[in-house]
């Protein structure tokens, strides 16, 4: 049958995507460490990985200077690991809450998530939870995130359907509320500067000065989230059809909802947590691969954490990049790329899943 | 499998959808529910699936009461067909098809090769198989009623519960799927259905149960039941029956009080 032109992946192109993006991913991200202020060979950042990966004397770094190693491990490599699992966590959020509300314009930034975890991120500063623990940060964003999305979901959703205008308002409203109250935050602690600092980097989104400590900071939330996100992969397929129709083929409804709700928060308060609000991940990169993959969440969801990745690094390299030596902030680089394409979905789809 | 309503009622509030009905659907047997509009219908046949629970009285499959069975072993038991079959997400048939054997996969499973001969199965019975690779959003209304009766079929339950199968479709779909659900009481399966047409009630139905006000007025063969006096009360027209040529009656509908035929 040649009738699926609309979904080019029906068929065997569906799973030649997962390891088409796995070495895309792998290529971007040598290069994100390779490429900056220092350039630095690809042979020696691959080598450098290595020497980290397998055990020690295995691989000689004999002509490779300390400076290379330091920049290689310590500076470039957290950051793009960070750039990856903020990417990944955001695109299956954007993924499942698009299966949640039924609607593909829901994402965690447009409707208001990001922004209440990053108010709880903010509470920690000002309170000094961050400095006194380094859980207390995405625990707070997670909490943050989870309260944004339950208040959405309670507004914007009744008898099982979420209209796309009750929905984007909903967020819009929320999300100014949270960064309201966290920019009253700032106001009312503004005499510790370096709070100041910190909060308004929480606003803008970005990943510098990126540790391993961040990268251990996100990376359990995300990979539970992940298992969470492919527990539920046919309930996504089936809530996808209506609730009744769910129900109807066993699906517990309102537990998975449950559920959904709560991966979703703490893949976003996990992504926030070390990169401050980065908009639209979630609604670009489940889109692109829908059109490419069709709206089996059986691939979906894999293929958004790796194209959330990918495309998150791509964006990071080039906040580092287009204007040396100042950085661009990725927030700013990420709503270039997400806004128009955002403005597009709305005028064309009028919320509705079909293909084009 | 025998379904029964036992009394069965449904409060919300202060209002009664329905009320104290009795409704028996019987294997190899198609069961009509009729009534006008918000007479308790689509009501009554949710509460048949178990999708929601009587508030008095029984619902039950083979005696036991269905808020009694695990939601997955019911989903495998007794299946619903609702009746907007809209589908817009860009799933293939076969897609739509395997979501049927959701009920029997546990977390982490993918479909295999049982799940595949079963869902090819159901897709031949439903007459779907020539479009299993086609966009359910592409499909005519018909074709995908019957996509979604193969995914009804799929999950392997002999009750199969449908909410106005025939809606908006055009007369041959109206034909076809009321023929395939006959073949499918045929071969043992209960079914049961929720229809506004009396014509297609009488000539389809083995049972019809007939609702007014969320109450059951009377429950029979078509032919005992929808008798001139009690279509006159229920629906508020008066019937002429014509003979067709099968031998059958064509019921045509005139207002009350109209001139004398």
């Amino acid at each position: 049958m040649t009738d699926t032109e609309g979904r080019p992946g029906v068929g065997g192109a569906a799973w030649a995507a997962l390891p088409l993006l796995a070495a895309l991913l792998g290529a971007a991200a040598v290069a994100a460490i390779a490429i900056g202020s220092t350039g630095i060979a690809w042979g020696t950042v691959v080598r450098v990985l290595a020497s980290r990966a397998l055990p020690a004397g295995w691989i000689d770094l004999g002509g490779i200077s300390e400076a290379e190693q330091v920049i290689v491990w310590l500076i470039r490599t957290p950051r793009v690991a960070v750039a990856a699992l903020v990417g990944g966590a955001l695109a299956v959020a954007g993924t499942q809450m698009q299966g949640l509300f039924r609607n593909p314009l829901a994402e965690p930034s447009v409707i208001g998530i990001s922004q209440g975890a990053a108010l709880g991120a903010v509470v920690t500063f000002v309170s000094g939870l961050a400095a006194a623990a380094v859980f207390w940060l995405p625990l707070f964003a997670f909490a943050g995130a989870l309260a944004a999305l339950a208040a959405v979901h309670a507004v914007a959703t009744r008898a099982g359907r979420t209209p796309v205008a009750t929905l984007l308002l909903a967020g819009i409203a929320l999300g100014s509320l949270s960064t309201a109250v966290a920019t009253l935050l700032i106001s009312l602690s503004v005499v510790n500067w370096q709070v100041a600092n910190e909060v308004v980097f929480w606003l803008m989104g970005g990943l510098d000065n990126r540790t391993w400590t961040h990268v251990w900071m996100c990376l359990p939330p995300v990979a539970m989230g992940a298992v969470a996100a492919r527990w539920h992969t046919r309930d996504l397929d089936l809530l996808l059809l209506g609730e009744e129709t769910a129900a109807s083929l066993g699906v517990d409804v309102e537990r998975v909802r449950r559920t959904m709700l709560a991966t979703a928060a703490m893949l976003t308060g996990a992504a926030v947590a070390v990169s401050g609000v980065i908009g639209f991940v979630g609604l670009i990169v489940p889109h692109m691969l829908r059109l490419v993959l069709g709206p089996s969440h059986r691939t979906l969801l894999p293929a958004a954490m790796l194209g959330g990745a990918l495309f998150v690094i791509v964006c990071d390299l080039l906040a580092r990049t287009v204007h040396p030596p100042t950085e661009i902030r990725l927030g700013i680089i990420t709503a270039a790329c997400g806004a128009p394409f955002f403005l597009y979905l709305l005028r064309r789809q009028r919320g509705g899943f079909a293909a084009p | 499998m025998s379904l029964r309503l036992d009394r069965a009622s449904l409060r919300i509030g202060a209002r009664h959808l329905v009320r104290d009905v009795t409704v028996e659907a019987a294997p190899a047997r198609v069961t009509a529910l009729v009534g006008p509009n918000g007479a308790g219908k689509s009501t009554a046949l949710r509460l048949m699936a178990g999708l929601w629970t009587p508030t008095g009285g029984r619902a039950s499959l083979d005696g036991t009461d269905l808020p009694r069975l695990p939601r997955r072993l019911l989903a495998r038991r007794i299946s619903f067909v609702p009746q907007d079959t809209h589908v817009d997400v860009p799933f293939t048939v076969r897609e739509l098809v395997t979501m049927g054997r959701h009920p029997h996969l546990r977390r982490f499973d993918d479909p295999g090769p049982t799940d595949a001969a079963a869902v090819d199965a159901a897709m031949s019975r439903a007459d779907v198989a020539h479009l299993a690779d086609r966009l359910v959003t592409e499909l005519s209304g018909g074709e995908r009623r019957r996509a979604v009766i193969a995914r009804s079929l799929a999950t392997g339950s002999n009750v199969i519960l449908l909410d106005e199968p025939t809606a908006n479709l055009d007369v041959d779909h109206v034909i076809e799927t009321l023929t395939l659900l006959r073949e499918l009481a045929a071969g043992g399966a209960t079914i049961a259905l929720a229809l506004h047409d009396l014509n297609a009630v009488s000539r389809w139905a083995d049972t019809v149960a007939v609702l007014q006000d969320g109450r059951l007025r009377a429950t029979g063969p078509p032919a005992e039941v929808l008798d001139d006096d009690l279509v006159a009360s229920v629906f508020g027209v008066r019937v002429e029956r014509l003979a067709a040529s099968d031998g059958r009656p064509a019921l045509v509908f005139h207002r009350r009080r109209a001139a004398a035929g």
